[in-house]
């Protein structure tokens, strides 16, 4: 047995979610990533002196949401704390945060893994704190703040509503970390409370990482590992440390409590600071804000508009067995794509090969007719769950031949309506009688000399484009294997 | 027209009779005349008052009747007012411009007031005499070798000497009432969250209130109706409705228990002192109030419990003066460098040493013992002005510890200067409203020593601030100790 088996890894992961609301967290400032900087201020998140907080409404509503979400307590009571410590781009030099009465506690993830195995993991708490502004270093060459000749900050940023959701150390592989992150981000989507972009650091993440003898249940001493800017770089930053953890171990030394940065370009954490470094914040109830009173028709109100969470999707999703483990995880990547194919799907609950079909339609067809047009699913009126779900079953059932049903799903998210009734008023059911098609084969036959002596000199090729023919001159109505089998008949038959 | 009341000003200047940029302009020569001997002003705003004053008479000409028209107003300089220079008394904020306007300045400047100029304070509210200011002195007007009291002195001084007839000033321990007693005028600290704290620099906000400071009762309650009420850029500030208060004044006291408290035995001050005391509430009886004995039982710890809360609150509040967005900066080469050289430089010893009794005081491993217990006492205090407003409708009790006293009488010895609040700080934090209003003369029993005015301080419970003018206003009229006398030197104006 190697080193390596002896040992298993735990894992905590801790993120930081920037909400999506209209306005900042404690003032009226316009809460939009980007722009020049310093513009977007005033002298509440300046804070300038004398300029007080006032909470934002919605930005609670968000936190509360993503708890319920997870099945987590919201507590009675909860309220405003302030941490305290200096640093350029938080302007008031402290946080208004929440130490001791979070919005959320508890509450479990359950995620997928990309196998389509299920994992989970307990949540601490979910809560509410704002985001500090942006600094740069200027003079070092590297952007970094060692050896820099000066700084820039822009406070666009400062006072941005920030959900801190804290995960308890149930994780054991880096595989399930990015699993666990997967559905939380896709969580905040379906939730319409973060755009979650990892490049535009609306979603961070930190993971607490030890390992111990497999089997045991005390933990080891813990690193904090920071800077992990994608999923990739999680993965990868946790297996670097896990192992470094083992060696340290492997050659007899012990691992140190510290904060580690992951630096991407080398692929290795490095030390950016030990316990005993860390700050003393000096949390206190922040007096400029009265605690928080939560009203139970309130929550109550707020658990209804939770609606479809992507881990409900996935189990609806993946239960007939009728979609591939990989179709599922596109699919509930999307959460308008997924709302779509779930209402769909109500038309014929566990047919799993409607759903497949329909999975089928969203994910080829329909993706590309909204991509050609640069929409999305939800952002287009004219295909609908009903007239989709009318068109999957005029295709399955043979209705129409697979021309004309692409047909009909053009002219369907051109300008709407009922494929049926498309179909009705302008007789392009597809052809599947025999005597109907007969003629026009006769016809074809007739009129292609050169491929039916193709056909008959040995060339098997030739009945594909006699078969052409009849689909052209029938304007695609013809049931293209009953076309085939009349042409073998005819030819064999003259 | 600067010898009248705010009152009798508002009145003149909305019945057409005087101008309010005649006003102002014999108030500015006033200024100018007492300006070396006093001292009340950091900042003159000439420029701001000519243009507030025409725009006074533009709107009475158009019609409005406003409740204080043209009525010179001097405003502490702990609030900001937009386009003027507003320092807190600090060297920190020396040159800070404020880009906006505290929500209680600007609804005095939309019910007719004139800003002359920014008065002198304790840095940052932090102190008795006004002697921590590190950017004036500001001399009692009744003798200019003493001082005016504080941290409001300024604006106490300003309006003693004429210079304003009325004054904002800001309470925390007792910063309103007690240059008010030293400087024979009325000043009063509202209920905690009826006047908005935003646009008031913080020194500590859950104790933080905004009140009137004038020559009379009357005054004083017309400038609290215009400054009181709900703000929603203050989330402290309290919801319900304030009552008008300037309606309710009384010529007696029939009816209302006043409760003297058995813990304030004025024996203690002196006999002259005593005297005065006594005097007082022999006058409250005289006027109908049945005077009851009530208890305090744990008054005895609000200066400890102040010195603990306060300071806690203060050293995160002013965390904010970095250097990095306004203010000067110290220069360092890395930012905690520069962070230590601003702070060194533009703090002043005072205001040092509560950062550090407050940094303290929330430390880990020192929060419970100090910060946790410092809030339980507030409630016990708390409590039992509630018992005692069981047994009566208003409290009587001194407003200071003594008379003015020399410049640096209290010399090195922080305690001392702590002491002068000793009555004051159980209301403040009991969040209760209270005020100061003359009660006779005393000499401090030092050779040669002028007679200098005390105060008498007047406690209702909560929200009661009707109550309070009312009977105050009763007490002045039936005494008339200030309105019929006026500090040496300065008779000619009264």
């Amino acid at each position: 047995m190697s080193d390596g088996a002896r040992y298993e890894a735990v894992i905590g992961i801790e993120c930081h979610v920037e909400l999506k609301t209209s306005s900042k967290m404690f003032c009226g400032c316009r809460n939009e990533f980007g722009g020049e900087p310093n513009r977007q201020l005033c002298p509440v998140c300046l804070a300038l002196p004398g300029a007080l907080p006032v909470p934002n409404r919605l930005a609670i509503e968000h936190v509360v949401r993503a708890g319920l979400a997870f099945g987590a307590q919201i507590p009675v009571a909860s309220k405003f704390d302030r941490k305290n410590y200096f640093y350029p781009d938080m302007p008031k030099n402290y946080q208004i945060s929440q130490y001791d009465l979070p919005l959320t506690t508890g509450g479990v993830v359950r995620y997928r893994r990309a196998d389509g195995s299920e994992g989970s993991c307990r949540l601490t708490r979910i809560h509410l704190e704002e985001d500090t502004g942006k600094s740069t270093h200027l003079g070092s060459g590297d952007g970094r703040i060692a050896g820099s000749t000066h700084s820039l900050v822009d406070f666009n940023r400062a006072g941005v509503p920030l959900m801190e959701c804290v995960g308890e150390p149930d994780i054991r592989t880096p595989e399930d970390a990015v699993a666990f992150l997967e559905f939380l981000r896709l969580t905040f989507l379906y939730l319409g409370i973060s755009d979650v972009k990892m490049e535009e650091g609306s979603l961070r993440c930190d993971a607490n990482v030890s390992i111990r003898p497999a089997g045991t249940s005390a933990f080891g001493t813990k690193t904090e590992i920071k800077n992990m800017n994608s999923f990739r770089s999680v993965a990868r930053a946790l297996e670097y440390e896990i192992a470094r953890q083992r060696r340290v171990l492997a050659e007899g030394g012990r691992i140190v409590q510290e904060t580690r940065g992951w630096d991407e370009s080398e692929g290795v954490t490095h030390s950016m600071r030990s316990k005993e470094q860390a700050h003393d914040y000096r949390y206190f109830p922040d007096p400029d804000l009265v605690p928080l009173t939560l009203d139970g028709a309130w929550i109550e109100g707020l658990r209804g508009s939770v609606g479809f969470t992507p881990i409900a999707a996935y189990d609806r999703l993946q239960r007939g067995g009728g979609l591939s483990v990989a179709q599922v995880r596109q699919i509930v990547e999307d959460p308008a794509l997924t709302r779509f194919l779930l209402e769909t799907l109500e038309r014929k609950p566990g047919d799993d090969a409607f759903a497949q079909a329909t999975a089928n339609w969203l994910l080829s067809d329909v993706a590309r007719i909204l991509g050609r047009e640069g929409i999305s699913i939800d952002g287009q009126e004219l295909l609908t769950p009903a007239n989709l779900g009318e068109l999957v079953e005029l295709a399955s059932g043979g209705t129409v031949t697979s021309k004309t049903a692409k047909e009909l799903l053009e002219r369907m998210m051109a300008g709407g309506g009922s494929p049926k009734e498309i179909v009705a008023r302008e007789g392009l059911a597809q052809l599947s009688d025999p005597s109907a098609i007969a003629s026009v084969v006769d016809e074809v036959i007739a009129a292609n000399d050169k491929s039916v002596a193709d056909y008959k000199a040995g060339k098997e090729n030739a009945i594909k484009a006699l078969v052409g023919q009849v689909m052209k001159v029938s304007k695609g109505k013809a049931n293209p294997q009953l076309a085939e089998s009349l042409l073998r008949e005819r030819l064999a038959q003259s | 027209m600067i010898r009248r009341s705010a009152t009798e000003i508002a009145a003149a200047v909305n019945a057409r009779q005087a101008a309010a940029v005649e006003v102002l302009e014999a108030q500015l020569a006033r200024v100018e005349q007492m300006e070396p001997q006093i001292g009340a002003y950091l900042a003159k705003t000439e420029e701001l008052a000519r243009a507030c004053a025409r725009r006074v008479d533009e709107r009475i000409a158009a019609g409005a009747s406003l409740p204080l028209a043209g009525v010179p107003l001097a405003v502490k300089d702990n609030m900001c007012l937009a386009g003027t220079v507003t320092t807190a008394g600090s060297k920190i904020l020396q040159g800070w411009v404020a880009p906006y306007t505290a929500t209680a300045v600007q609804r005095l400047l939309d019910a007719g007031c004139v800003p002359v100029g920014k008065a002198n304070l304790d840095e940052f509210a932090m102190g008795s005499s006004c002697e921590n200011s590190a950017l004036g002195t500001t001399r009692n007007p009744w003798d200019p070798e003493r001082v005016p009291g504080g941290s409001s002195g300024g604006s106490a001084a300003a309006v003693a000497a004429r210079e304003a007839a009325l004054a904002t000033a800001s309470d925390t321990g007792g910063s309103i009432r007690e240059p008010a007693a030293f400087c024979g005028v009325v000043g009063m600290k509202p209920t905690y969250g009826r006047v908005s704290r935003y646009g008031l620099i913080a020194f500590a906000s859950s104790l933080d209130q905004i009140g009137p400071i004038a020559r009379t009762v009357e005054d004083a309650a017309r400038m609290y109706d215009v400054m009181a009420g709900h703000d929603p850029m203050d989330s402290t500030s309290l919801p319900r409705p304030a009552e008008p208060t300037a309606g309710g004044l009384r010529r007696d006291l029939h009816g209302l228990r006043i409760g003297l408290v058995r813990e304030f035995a004025t024996k203690d001050l002196g006999e002259e002192i005593d005297a005065v005391y006594q005097s007082a509430y022999r006058q409250l009886a005289a006027l109908g109030a049945e005077i009851v004995d009530v208890a305090l039982p744990h008054a005895e710890y609000g200066l400890a419990t102040y010195y603990l809360i306060a300071p806690a609150e203060a050293s995160s509040n002013l965390a904010r003066f970095d250097g990095v967005r306004y203010g000067p900066r110290g220069n360092g080469t890395n930012v905690q460098e520069m962070y230590a050289r601003t702070r060194a430089a533009g703090f002043g010893p005072e205001v040092k040493r509560r950062i550090l009794i407050g940094t303290y005081a929330l430390s880990s491993g020192y929060y419970d013992a100090y910060y946790v217990r410092a809030q339980k006492a507030r409630t016990l205090m708390a409590g039992d002005f509630e018992k005692a407003f069981g047994a009566c409708d208003l409290i009587a009790c001194p407003a200071a510890s003594s008379p003015a006293f020399p410049f640096g009488a209290k010399g090195d010895d922080p305690v001392a200067m702590y002491l002068m609040d000793f009555y004051t700080i159980p209301m403040s934090l009991a969040g209760l409203p209270a005020l100061s209003v003359p009660c006779g003369f005393a000499s401090d029993g030092t050779a040669g020593a002028r007679e200098l005015p005390l105060g008498l301080q007047l406690v209702a419970p909560l929200y009661q601030e009707a109550r309070l003018f009312g009977a105050a206003h009763a007490y002045e009229q039936a005494t008339r100790f200030t309105l019929d006398r006026a500090p040496a030197g300065l008779e000619g104006v009264r």
